[in-house]
């Protein structure tokens, strides 16, 4: 099972990434799970989504605790949350930022680390407000591109599903695939 | 068929449209979820004929769906937690009008301390109501037992209303694949509801009204009689259903891995699904080890408890919930079923992911390992009810 | 209604039309009205929360199987002309 853990601020749409990520997953035949752990709901406040990928059935109803790949929707949330928390050895963290993924590495204390400037992807794609972005859609593509857990046409797909501006998010994805950068230089 | 990633709540909102439900009246504020959301975007986009009532309470949702349900409308409704709570005395009024209404409840928490996490108080509570109750580990179970249930419910012999759990957020909010039946399908397993007793201008009879002391008895005695003939009734439309879609839910209860088990765990909800996984590790390593979940509260499934009795050794019952005063409320269900039985394993009692807390593996492996351990040294300091991980500052920090 | 478990309907329904029961024998005092000075306002017909009252030509008619005898009738009367008399007189 490959277990995916987003860290967010209510209203920046983690728990629609979980989804997006997971319908994905389920596009190309996988069983999942998609769901939040919400503290108190409300805008900007720290949200946890969680997406569980395996091709048996996951009957595991628990939150995940030691996750393959950790997701930040917002890097402010680095010196808020304990992000990394139980991250596999091997597990990887994908971040939101302008960074550079060697020095962000470092700076979480973990082996691999990718990043994206998702905000700026979100503006480019008049994703949500100049202030209030929404990046979610961007990570994803981001997600695919650096884990190959799910390919792109899965992801586009899936954004192509959602009720609203499908088109705008399923470029911002692609968009994200293409600009994230991963640790290493790889 | 076809496959759609579904949260629990829009499960419920499916199986609502797949049984065409034709009155849901319902209270659209918190604690309410987005059942009833759903329910209404399914309505506006033309895949719902129903009439949806906007009421001001939990207490009027279940009073206008048994005023429905008397005129022959098929009635639905969906609550959480506080919600259910006020609707109880209707409860009771809808088991006693024999008002086959179907209620979907999102188990959480009662306050204060005020919580919106998945807790089983809410509907254990509703216990003695004369309502039927089924419970659910996933999305899947959701949606098909949204449709059995009004069949079983609006059986001739039965006329009772039926609850159907579904843990907050562990499914309420959790994405899954589950398999959307085909309509013509449910149509033809489940006909349309049309009660011998219906409340007619053109026929007018008296509902509801005064019976006196030498009658009232016979009333409940019926609701009794109705309640007990459910059991066969849930076990045949279970196999019928297995029969259309391949699901079996295992009628009264989901034993898994039971077989030649020697201890197993007991109880409701999302957390027993877990425990499966665990089993199947544990049987790995040689444990003979099982699960019994709970599906069905009301009627309680005496014959399946004491049919496990005959075999086990020990029985763990876990509670999401406790009734203040002794013990959870399966725990002591499953000890009063083995009073009057021949065989009585040993019994003891887990109170166990009360008000949302995470119940993971590595806790159901905890459980059976002090299950076997009690069984040869007894209950030691703790007692047969073990409120399991509670912060007592002893226990390490890694074990709750 | 039947009486055994075996006979009653799984719904508590009543199929008796409630004006087939007569409950008129529980009144104690039985309302008279003085035609003469009956004014044709209908309070008492308005009123009569048991519905025992018809419009006459004359004045109200009573429905002696189904008046309990209340006295309301009596009471809103504004030219007081309906009188309560015992039934055992």
């Amino acid at each position: 099972m490959i277990e995916i853990r987003f860290h967010g601020r209510g209203g920046q749409g983690a728990v629609v990434a979980s989804k997006v990520l997971a319908d994905a997953a389920f596009r190309e035949n996988n069983d999942v799970q998609a769901f939040p752990y919400f503290g108190v709901e409300r805008r900007g406040a720290p949200v946890t989504a969680f997406t569980k990928i395996d091709d048996r059935h996951i009957r595991n109803k628990a939150m995940i605790y030691e996750p393959d790949y950790v997701i930040i929707l917002e890097a402010s949330l680095i010196s808020a949350v304990n992000v990394t928390e139980g991250l596999k050895d091997n597990g990887l963290v994908l971040v939101n930022t302008k960074d550079d993924p060697d020095e962000m590495a470092k700076r979480l204390g973990v082996k691999r680390a990718a990043c994206i400037d998702a905000t700026q992807v979100a503006i480019d794609n008049k994703l949500g407000s100049k202030f209030q972005p929404i990046v979610n859609t961007a990570i994803v593509g981001a997600f695919s591109s650096v884990s190959g857990v799910v390919k792109k046409e899965s992801v586009v797909n899936a954004i192509l599903a959602l009720p609203r501006y499908a088109e705008r998010n399923a470029q911002a994805a692609r968009d994200a695939y293409d600009q994230v950068r991963i640790s290493g230089g790889a | 068929m076809v496959k759609e990633l579904l949260t629990g709540n829009k499960a419920t909102a499916y199986g609502a449209m797949l049984a065409r439900a034709q009155v849901i009246p319902a209270y659209p504020i918190t604690p309410q979820t987005t059942i009833v959301e759903r329910i209404a975007d399914l309505i506006s986009e033309g895949r719902m004929e129903t009439k949806f009532v906007k009421v001001e309470s939990e207490h009027s949702a279940m009073a206008a769906a048994v005023a429905a349900s008397n005129t022959g409308a098929r009635a639905f409704t969906a609550t959480s937690s506080h919600g259910l709570a006020l609707m109880h005395e209707v409860l009771i009024w809808a088991a006693g009008a024999r008002t086959p209404v179907v209620v979907v409840n999102v188990n959480r928490a009662l306050g204060p301390p005020w919580s919106v996490w998945a807790d089983h108080q809410d509907a254990m509570a509703q216990r003695d109501t004369g309502i039927l109750q089924f419970w659910c580990e996933n999305n899947q179970e959701i949606l098909d037992t949204v449709i059995m249930a009004h069949k079983v419910a609006e059986d001739p012999d039965i006329m009772l209303p039926a609850l159907i759990n579904q843990d907050a957020f562990f499914l309420s909010h959790t994405s899954e694949p589950v398999d959307v039946p085909d309509q013509k399908m449910v149509d033809d397993f489940l006909p349309p509801f049309n009660p011998k007793e219906k409340l007619d201008v053109d026929d007018p009879k008296g509902f509801g009204s005064l019976v006196m002391p030498p009658q009232y008895m016979e009333f409940r005695a019926n609701m009794a009689r109705s309640m007990d003939r459910a059991r066969d009734l849930i076990r045949k439309v279970d196999k019928e259903w297995e029969g259309l879609t391949g699901r079996s839910y295992g009628g009264m209860m989901d034993m898994y891995r039971c077989e030649d088990a020697e201890s197993i765990l007991f109880g409701a909800g999302t957390m027993m699904s877990t425990a499966k996984d665990v089993v199947d590790d544990m049987r790995n390593e040689g444990r003979k080890v099982g699960i019994a979940r709970l599906r069905i509260f009301r009627p309680f499934p005496v014959d399946e408890i004491r049919y496990l009795a005959d075999s086990v050794k020990a029985i763990g019952v876990m509670d999401r919930t406790y009734t203040f005063g002794q013990g959870g409320p399966l725990y002591n269900e499953v000890n009063a079923q083995l009073y009057n039985h021949t065989n009585q394993p040993f019994t003891k009692n887990y109170v166990i992911g009360v008000g949302g807390r995470d119940v993971v593996p590595r806790h159901i492996r905890s459980l059976f390992d002090d299950l076997e351990k009690v069984r040869e040294n007894g209950y030691g300091e703790e007692g047969e009810i073990h409120w399991w991980g509670l912060l007592d500052g002893k226990t390490p920090r890694e074990e709750m | 209604m039947p009486g055994t478990i075996d006979e009653i309907p799984i719904t508590p329904i009543n199929t008796t039309n409630s004006t087939a029961v007569k409950t008129g024998g529980w009144r104690a005092f039985r309302p008279i009205c003085d035609t003469d000075k009956c004014i044709k306002c209908w309070s008492c017909w308005k009123f009569c929360p048991d519905v025992s009252i018809a419009i006459g030509e004359d004045g109200p008619i009573y429905d002696y199987d189904h008046c309990k005898g209340c006295g309301i009738c009596a009471n809103v009367c504004p030219v007081k002309c309906i009188e309560m008399i015992p039934e055992n007189k």
